[in-house]
């Protein structure tokens, strides 16, 4: 509770939604006690005085009576009826949604239905068929507006219940011999009362409008008696020569219902964190650069077609940082396929969305580094220039075609859009272009496939589309991010089959992202191993096949089960990879290594040439003649 | 589409079906004799015994309803006692006054709120972000018949840009550069409590959609953020949006009864409260049962508009 508390006042403008409405109720609560004047005695000698009058802070309404004394009165009034409307729509509408969503069935059908026919009223409408039928009053305004809001708490609520009412303890519950209503009252009700509290701060102030509204058509308070909305109604026969009487009422209305909103937000966001806006921050255009100048390496001089170097980039949230790409160094030649292998979480998809600035930022940032695309620094390019480059010269395949393709656009037209986007092309031509890429792609049938939708396709035909797509503008690099790891393993073989030969025919160079080496053994030419955010290894794909160097390389290698080795059980890795912000000094596999000794926790562990074109970066590479990892048979 | 649209059509007379039924069971919840409390105290007995036998009052309550909507289906929505003439024609010469301000307010309230959301979602935490915010928090939290009348004190009497009431000027109006000059106030002082929900729900929809892989895709493919944001991504927030609308529709017209009354609109609004202080029972139900079937009629459009734009959702 004292948390709960917390984390309202730490959102200010909750807190400060809190202090107004408190300090409204306080003084709606002393006013019995207040030196006024009686709210109902007429004074026609004083009428229409304007605020600030002697006697009358506020001024007088068109009989003479106080304003300040009737707007606090009229404010309890107002106050105690829209929380009691919400109140009461809150308990029936809540055990309505309770009910329906625990028993289900019928009783849910014919509950939710009733439901669904006073939804579809015009709000409004129905709240006041309904003081038509009781006559206008107070009490019939506070059933009125309780019943209308009824449905949001029966809908809310039973979305809530159904959802738990399935769940292990309940069925636990029921088995220890516990009765219905004790399920619900001691199992479902407290797991609902967030939504039910959520729900309730949400509408309170819409409530309180209602009821004040209904006041104001005078189908509300009657005279004497007076709440905001029908003081307000009052005034507006006078708006013209007194504004003031309007005028008052109407502010309390406003500053009544803001606090109680804002509060209202508050509470929603600290109950539901989903909700937090925090979460829901919009990624950038452009992952957001941040490194010092001093930092940079020297340009490595090669024939390299991509040349990244000492990349660095973090996710920052809150006050923690995590490194998810720690000085990763690699070259890409022209034609070239380099494998970029590692657990989920060890950087290699940050390292691939970093080259063109995709990494979503906030949270991400790149740090330090270069990424040279022959020879010109992309991180150093304006947005103009990157966005030039992307889908053109460096294509992206990302890892599941359903949620990277847009669902609403027909595939044949997020082709042509990748075209034009960079060849100047008539629709039509760009439209052609488009169903030979998903020829090339061998989609069979290409015409229709282009009318039709992402969800119209199958996994493997959509991973079709999305490399056609990267293939749309001839691009010199492909970043294939796990392009296959979605899809099931006859597919997978296609798929890898067909960038292979799209590989031979096009000439494009790939870096290609698995987690599997062997997909890895099938289409690279050489492999980056990465772990915690590091390159461990890398060096050409057999030599690393046959004789891994680092511990974790071999690993992996065994984790992939070979046909006709039954006795070759695929063996997980024991243990997680550190968490990303509190990478330990030394090698940060050491925790799982079976070759442990004391000096790799130390320092840092640097990549060491071992064979021409090979390394590694551990302090005892395995040699050529190490056995396999222990409980490995082979 | 036609398949799907014809099945949601009729789908639809459920609900026409329940909404009477509920209008029937309020109507029958009248204390004492309905047929005094529609006919009033002033009521001849002839006229009372006519209506009790035209109610069918004598059988019970499921008979009385068919007879009641074997009535409202032929169009005879009975006779208001007030006005002395039919329902039907009262109602829908007021729907039709109605319908142009709650339909000129939603469109404003649409292109306000769907605009100001796109800005601030992406703006986020930036300052116009942040003066929207603010602005969204008044608009929702300020009660529109107030908001109705401080427009008028401050465009009608203080600067004179506009009429403070009615819907056509009293001596030589009706054109319809008059009625559009009457509408302005009213409109906006309608719009501005949805604008605000649907700014909110813009801003939550786009903040949520931006973040999605295809957006990603769709960066990756170098397209400028302006495509970015309103191809690719405000199309899906839009169609998450319409269902949105549609509820909001429903509060611009019960929104319209404050409006009306403050602006001496001629509308249906005022017309039901008018009906609700003389204790004109008939007139209330037809207004009710006009209102309550139009809307629903409207969300059916919004439904379909959104089957159109969504291809995944299935028939």
């Amino acid at each position: 509770m004292m948390a709960f508390v917390k984390l309202i006042a730490r959102n200010r403008l909750a807190a400060f939604g809190g202090i107004i409405l408190l300090l409204i109720i306080l003084l709606v609560l002393i006013t019995p006690w207040l030196p006024l004047a009686d709210p109902n005695v007429t004074d026609t000698a004083n009428r229409l005085l304007p605020p600030f009058s002697d006697n009358h802070l506020l001024g007088t309404d068109a009989l003479g009576r106080d304003i300040l004394s009737r707007l606090l009165w009229g404010t309890q009034i107002s106050l105690a009826v829209g929380l009691a409307a919400s109140l009461v729509a809150a308990l029936v509408g809540s055990t309505i949604g309770i009910v329906a969503g625990y028993f289900g069935g019928r009783t849910d059908n014919t509950l939710m239905r009733g439901i669904d026919m006073l939804m579809a009223f015009p709000y409004i409408l129905l709240a006041l068929a309904i003081v038509a039928v009781l006559g206008p009053g107070l009490m019939n305004a506070l059933y009125a507006i309780a019943i209308v809001n009824i449905p949001f708490f029966a809908r809310n609520i039973r979305g809530v219940t159904v959802g738990i009412a399935h769940r292990e303890f309940i069925d636990a519950a029921r088995l220890s011999g516990k009765g219905n209503l004790r399920i619900l009252t001691s199992e479902i009700l407290p797991n609902v009362l967030p939504v039910i509290i959520i729900t309730l701060s949400t509408t309170v102030g819409w409530m309180i409008l209602e009821t004040a509204g209904l006041s104001f058509l005078g189908l509300g308070a009657q005279p004497p008696q007076a709440d905001l909305g029908s003081m307000l109604g009052e005034g507006r026969k006078m708006m013209l020569n007194a504004p003031h009487v309007a005028t008052v009422p109407g502010l309390m209305i406003f500053l009544l219902v803001m606090s109680i909103n804002l509060l209202g937000d508050g509470i929603r966001d600290a109950l539901d964190p989903r909700l937090k806006s925090g979460a829901l921050s919009r990624p950038a255009p452009f992952t957001r650069i941040r490194r010092r100048r001093n930092s940079l390496p020297d340009p490595v001089n090669g024939n390299a077609l991509l040349s990244v170097e000492r990349l660095q980039t973090d996710f920052e949230v809150g006050h923690e940082t995590y490194r998810a790409v720690n000085d990763v160094s690699f070259a890409i030649h022209p034609n070239e396929c380099l494998g970029l292998v590692g657990e989920s979480g060890s950087g290699k998809s940050v390292t691939a969305l970093s080259l063109l600035g995709l990494v979503a930022s906030p949270p991400g940032i790149i740090t330090g580094g270069r990424v040279a695309l022959e020879g010109r620094d992309l991180l150093d390019l304006p947005p103009r220039d990157i966005r030039r480059i992307r889908g053109k010269d460096i294509a992206y395949v990302f890892q599941d075609p359903l949620s990277t393709l847009h669902p609403l656009f027909r595939v044949g037209d997020q082709l042509v859009e990748a075209i034009r986007q960079h060849q100047p092309m008539s629709h039509a031509e760009a439209h052609e272009r488009a169903v030979s890429l998903l020829e090339q792609v061998r989609i069979p049938n290409p015409e229709r496939r282009a009318e039709q939708y992402p969800h119209e396709l199958s996994g493997g035909m959509r991973q079709r589309v999305g490399i056609a797509m990267a293939l749309a503008n001839d691009p010199q690099l492909i970043v294939a991010d796990e392009p296959t790891t979605a899809l099931d393993v006859t597919v997978q073989a296609q798929i890898l089959k067909l960038i292979q030969s799209l590989r031979r025919e096009k000439g494009s160079a790939v870096l290609f992202i698995t987690h599997d080496f062997g997909v890895v053994s099938q289409i690279c030419d050489r492999v980056a191993v990465m772990y915690a955010g590091r390159i461990v290894e890398i060096g050409p794909t057999q030599a690393i096949l046959d004789t891994p160097r680092h511990p974790y390389t071999r690993r992996l290698i065994d984790c992939v089960p070979r046909l006709g080795e039954p006795d070759n059980e695929p063996d997980a890795i024991p243990g997680l990879p550190p968490a990303a912000n509190h990478i330990p000094e030394g090698c940060a596999f050491a925790e799982r290594c079976h070759l442990v000794e004391d000096a790799c926790r130390q320092g840092d562990i640097e990549l060491i040439a071992t064979d021409a074109d090979r390394q590694v970066r551990c302090i005892k590479p395995l040699s050529v003649t190490e056995p396999s990892t222990p409980g490995v048979s082979r | 589409m036609f398949r799907y649209a014809l099945r949601r059509l009729l789908l639809t007379v459920p609900v026409l079906l329940g909404l009477s039924v509920i209008v029937f069971l309020i109507m029958s919840l009248i204390p004492g004799d309905p047929a005094q409390a529609i006919l009033g105290s002033y009521a001849t007995p002839e006229n009372l015994e006519r209506l009790r036998a035209d109610l069918g009052l004598d059988l019970p309550l499921p008979q009385q309803y068919l007879v009641w909507l074997g009535n409202i289906l032929q169009g005879d929505l009975g006779r208001s006692y007030a006005l002395n003439r039919p329902v039907l024609d009262e109602v829908l010469e007021r729907f039709g006054a109605t319908l142009l301000l709650a339909g000129t307010s939603l469109v404003i309230c649409i292109l306000l709120g769907v605009l100001a959301g796109i800005v601030s979602a992406i703006r986020q935490y930036g300052w116009s972000d942040r003066i929207i915010t603010l602005l969204v928090l008044i608009g929702i939290s300020v009660p529109a018949f107030w908001l109705g009348m401080l427009m008028i004190m401050a465009f009608s009497v203080g600067l004179r840009w506009f009429p403070t009431s009615g819907m056509t000027a009293a001596y030589g109006g009706g054109g319809i550069l008059d009625i559009l000059h009457h509408l302005v106030l009213p409109a906006f002082a309608l719009a501005i409590v949805a604008a605000g929900v649907i700014a909110r729900l813009t801003r939550s929809n786009m903040l949520e959609v931006l973040r999605q892989d295809y957006i990603r895709t769709a960066r990756a493919k170098g397209l400028g953020e302006g495509r970015v944001v309103m191809r690719h991504a405000f199309k899906v927030a839009l169609v998450n949006l319409i269902p949105v609308i549609g509820v909001q529709a429903g509060f611009v017209i019960g929104g319209a009864v404050y409006i009306e009354t403050v602006f001496q609109w001629p509308g249906i609004g005022r017309m039901l409260v008018n009906a609700i202080s003389t204790r004109d029972l008939l007139l209330v139900q037809g207004g009710v049962l006009v209102v309550a079937a139009s809307y629903v009629l409207f969300n059916l459009l919004a439904d379909l508009l959104q089957h159109w734009l969504d291809p995944r959702i299935q028939a």
